[in-house]
């Protein structure tokens, strides 16, 4: 059983406070937009540890944790 | 696959700002309401700011109060509907600014209602002008120069004053930020409190939250972190100033 996050890009307003916040450094902005004009998150799936740092933190309800 | 964590049933998506710390709170009051088993048995009282963007994410039974009149319309409203969890979301400019009579009269009854109140330092939905939480010295659009208390007072501390002042007994008075997990996880326990203290008929209680604006500070998200954890966070102190008896 391993934890991973699922992004909602759509609703990603880039705020960044996710990136920052990650204890593993497993998040950073993508260089596109998404369709509201934002840049939005991406995640490298082998260094994120589902803990859900970015769910805590996120203002726009981007994130949730699934385990699988 | 199973989800393990996902956002609040009652949550919906928003139009605030990139980075306004709006969202964070909102979320929060979801998940408390939620874990406490009242998530279908709750009437929000807004008042009127950047919340009205964000009205789209409470899925919940709301009333739009009349500007600064939040407290009084969810007093009529608990007062009729005792069993429903009856709690208001006002900015610091509704709530205080504007209306400080109806905030302060649901205080001194110690009515049993809930009040956040959201402090950004300004009124964010008008383009960011003077509150009477602006800081000394802060520039806004109606303070160009900074803000000089000697002309239009020192900064207002409204949990201090219901919690310390003779003549209120409310239930729960504190103020939270949601800079950090840690931050947000005990803002996460004062809304708890606020309305664990309202289902046990304790009374009046208020949690309020400094929170970011990058677009009336001028600043990105992370630049509002930092003035919240140094400026902000020492002229309005985090911490609970009535604990629950
Ligand atoms: C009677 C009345 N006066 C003034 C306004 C203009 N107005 C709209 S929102 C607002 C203040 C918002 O500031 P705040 O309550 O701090 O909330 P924020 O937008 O910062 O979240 C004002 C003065 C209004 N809508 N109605
Ligand atoms: S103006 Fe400020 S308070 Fe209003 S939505 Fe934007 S960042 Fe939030």
């Amino acid at each position: 059983m391993s934890k991973k996050i699922i992004i909602n890009t759509a609703v990603c307003k880039g705020c960044g406070y996710c990136v920052a916040a990650c204890p593993k450094k497993a998040l950073s902005m993508s260089a596109d937009f998404n369709p509201a004009g934002y840049h939005f998150t991406v995640v490298d799936e082998k260094a994120c540890i589902g803990c859900g740092t970015c769910y805590t933190v996120c203002p726009d309800y981007v994130y949730s944790v699934v385990e699988e | 696959m199973t989800i393990i964590k996902k956002i609040p049933d009652k949550l919906g998506q928003h139009a605030l700002c990139a980075g306004c710390g709006h969202g964070i709170v909102i979320r929060l009051i979801q998940e408390v309401l939620q874990e406490l088993g009242q998530a279908d048995n709750q009437i929000a009282v807004v008042g009127v700011g950047c919340i009205c963007t964000a009205t789209s994410a409470l899925k919940v039974d709301r009333f739009q109060a009349a500007h600064g009149r939040a407290c009084a319309t969810a007093e009529g409203i608990k007062r009729v509907r005792p069993n429903v969890v009856v709690y208001t979301y006002q900015g610091d400019g509704d709530a205080y600014t504007i209306g400080i009579a109806e905030s302060l009269n649901a205080a001194y009854r110690n009515e049993n209602i809930t009040m956040i109140s959201i402090n950004n330092t300004n009124f964010g939905m008008t383009g960011g002008q003077m509150s009477w939480t602006t800081l000394p010295g802060q520039k806004t659009e109606t303070s160009v120069n900074g803000r000089d208390c000697e002309l239009t007072g020192l900064p207002f501390h409204f949990p201090e004053m219901v919690a310390n002042s003779q003549g209120f007994h409310v239930a729960y008075a504190a103020r939270g930020t949601v800079n950090d997990v840690k931050s947000i996880n005990q803002t996460k326990r004062m809304i708890r409190n606020a309305f664990e203290a309202q289902l046990n008929g304790e009374g009046f209680s208020v949690v309020e939250v400094l929170t970011a604006c990058p677009t009336n500070w001028h600043m990105t998200p992370q630049q509002c972190q930092e003035r919240i954890s140094t400026s902000v966070e020492s002229e309005y102190p985090v911490g609970e100033f009535k604990k629950r008896g």
